[in-house]
């Protein structure tokens, strides 16, 4: 599935996760949040997204208590910022796979 | 010569089958080999899941933990305080210390129900259990049979956890145990996860989501619970969803052992940092690794820590002659999944594969079939309780199993996993 983001075109699979991180850039991760119900990306929603992708560019798998426990924020305040299903729409969001367990 | 020390941390499946491989590799003059637990049974832990539901009794799930150690290997019942990798020191908790020339840590993960608000409260063996520890499971039991029926909640903390499929086979059974006991209708089962789905790889979801549905078990998503509230037998979650239950069956928290987090060397939970190839760790090249003890993204499961100690008994005798380490660890994991009725499904994948569907162990051949429910992988996964105790916690290999996964005989095109 491609979506057309600034002229440029980007992969994502059926759940609408993308595909090719090296097409991700600001413009695509807000058009991902305003289709995920997220008008806008305030400063601290680009920390959590940052340190998503660092977790990730290192390997280390991902959940809601490590946000929880970043230093970032608290898994509160990461409900308030991505509501209903933080951690897959946070990662949508930053453009990288969907947490999963092995089945 | 002096002869040197390897030292093994936990006399578990990971710990007890290096005990045997590498006992039967080095020489007795050479080498010793001491393992340490502070327990004395060794539990067939997959048998947790059957316990609740009288599938399995108490007795045919526990042997001492002796009976699987080679007699020349010394086996110390003693509680770990601290390692100390800068002296090759293991302090116990008694004031003596061992000195190692290698060190194994093996002591896997358990459960740690205190670190939510609630969940090992007043309710805690009385409506709230646990099945992923034998007394926890044993008080399942007890409750299961003489419980009238309500609200059944089915629950995961967070991930990871040991067995990640055992809460959706628990799932499965219980709704075929009431079935069974004519009173399906008084029960209303609900599964409860921090995932995105009961499945969460593309093809299992496809394949396999109709399950839950069929089965007529609600499903409650992305739930990251908060706390428990007795009075109100409810869960809450972060985001304030909430979920009310008559009987809760929860996986807590999963932590590796404490004295990981006192040595200092432990990531949050407790995990030890491992490379996820070699299982050399990451704290000193003479400090290996094994099993649900790891940091590894592999299942935390007893068919990867038996995987893993083929890899490991190569890479330490490689390790022991100034080799580079050879063997490389594919995150294979082989597993039945109880579906009920009698039936399960096996799964095979590695760190790069996801499961799909296909034939097993021969390619074209089978007997088994992969993702696909029947009656064989039933029936195997009940005769694997003998292979446990018989050929794998005595070192021996299955034959036509290989610790890399076999590619043939799948179909790697149903994969859709993006990395």
């Amino acid at each position: 599935m491609t979506t057309l983001v600034n002229e440029k075109n980007v992969q994502f699979n059926e759940e609408g996760f993308m595909t090719d991180f090296s097409q991700w850039d600001k413009e695509v991760a807000e058009m991902i949040a305003a289709k995920e119900g997220i008008p806008v990306l305030t400063p601290k929603h680009w920390e959590v997204i940052n340190w998503l992708q660092e977790q990730h560019k290192s390997k280390n798998p991902l959940t809601i208590r490590k946000v929880g426990g970043s230093g970032i924020t608290d898994i509160k305040e990461f409900y308030a910022l991505f509501p209903n299903g933080p951690l897959k729409k946070a990662a949508k969001i930053s453009g990288i796979p969907k947490p999963v367990s092995c089945i | 010569m002096t002869s040197r020390n390897i030292i093994i941390l936990g006399a578990g499946s990971a710990g007890t089958m290096m005990a045997n491989h590498l006992r039967g590799k080095l020489d007795r003059n050479e080498w010793n080999i001491t393992i340490v637990d502070e327990v004395e049974i060794h539990y067939y832990q997959p048998g947790f899941l059957f316990l609740p539901f009288g599938i399995y009794d108490e007795h045919e799930i526990q042997k001492p933990i002796k009976k699987f150690i080679p007699h020349d290997v010394q086996l110390l019942h003693t509680t770990i305080d601290r390692v100390e990798p800068e002296t090759n020191l293991v302090h116990m908790t008694d004031g003596s210390a061992l000195h190692y020339d290698i060190l194994i840590i093996a002591s896997g993960c358990n459960i740690a129900p205190e670190e939510v608000e609630g969940m090992k409260g007043e309710l805690w063996y009385q409506d709230i259990f646990d099945f992923y520890s034998f007394k926890g499971a044993k008080a399942l039991h007890e409750k299961l049979a003489n419980w009238e029926g309500g609200k059944l909640v089915i629950h995961i903390t967070e991930m990871p956890i040991k067995c990640p499929v055992a809460p959706l086979e628990f799932a499965f059974l219980a709704d075929d145990f009431f079935r069974h006991k004519g009173m399906r209708n008084e029960v209303e089962i609900t599964y409860v996860t921090p995932l995105s789905g009961a499945f969460t790889k593309p093809f299992a979801s496809k394949k396999l989501g109709h399950l839950i549905e069929d089965k007529g078990i609600k499903l409650v998503t992305d739930f990251c619970v908060e706390r428990i509230d007795n009075k109100t037998k409810t869960l809450h979650d972060y985001g304030g969803q909430e979920v009310n239950f008559d009987l809760l069956v929860t996986v807590p928290l999963n932590k590796g052992a404490e004295y990981v987090g006192r040595s200092g060397f432990g990531d949050d939970l407790n995990y030890v940092p491992t490379d996820k190839f070699t299982l050399q760790t990451t704290i000193a090249p003479n400090i290996f690794a094994i099993g649900d003890a790891t940091s590894l993204p592999a299942s935390k499961a007893g068919s990867v820590a038996h995987f893993e100690s083929e890899v490991l008994t190569q890479n330490i005798l490689d390790f022991i002659n100034d080799d580079p380490l050879s063997a490389k660890f594919d995150g294979h994991a082989n597993c039945f999944v109880e579906t009920g009725n009698h039936k399960a499904l096996l799964i095979d994948f590695n760190y790069d594969h996801e499961p799909v569907d296909g034939t097993f162990p021969f390619n074209g051949v089978g007997p088994m079939q992969l993702m696909e429910e029947s009656l064989m992988n039933h029936m195997g996964k009940l005769g694997f309780k003998w292979i446990y105790w018989n050929v794998l916690m005595k070192g021996r290999t299955i034959p036509f199993i290989h610790p890399t996964m076999d590619t043939s005989g799948k179909h790697l095109e149903h994969e859709t996993l993006n990395k």
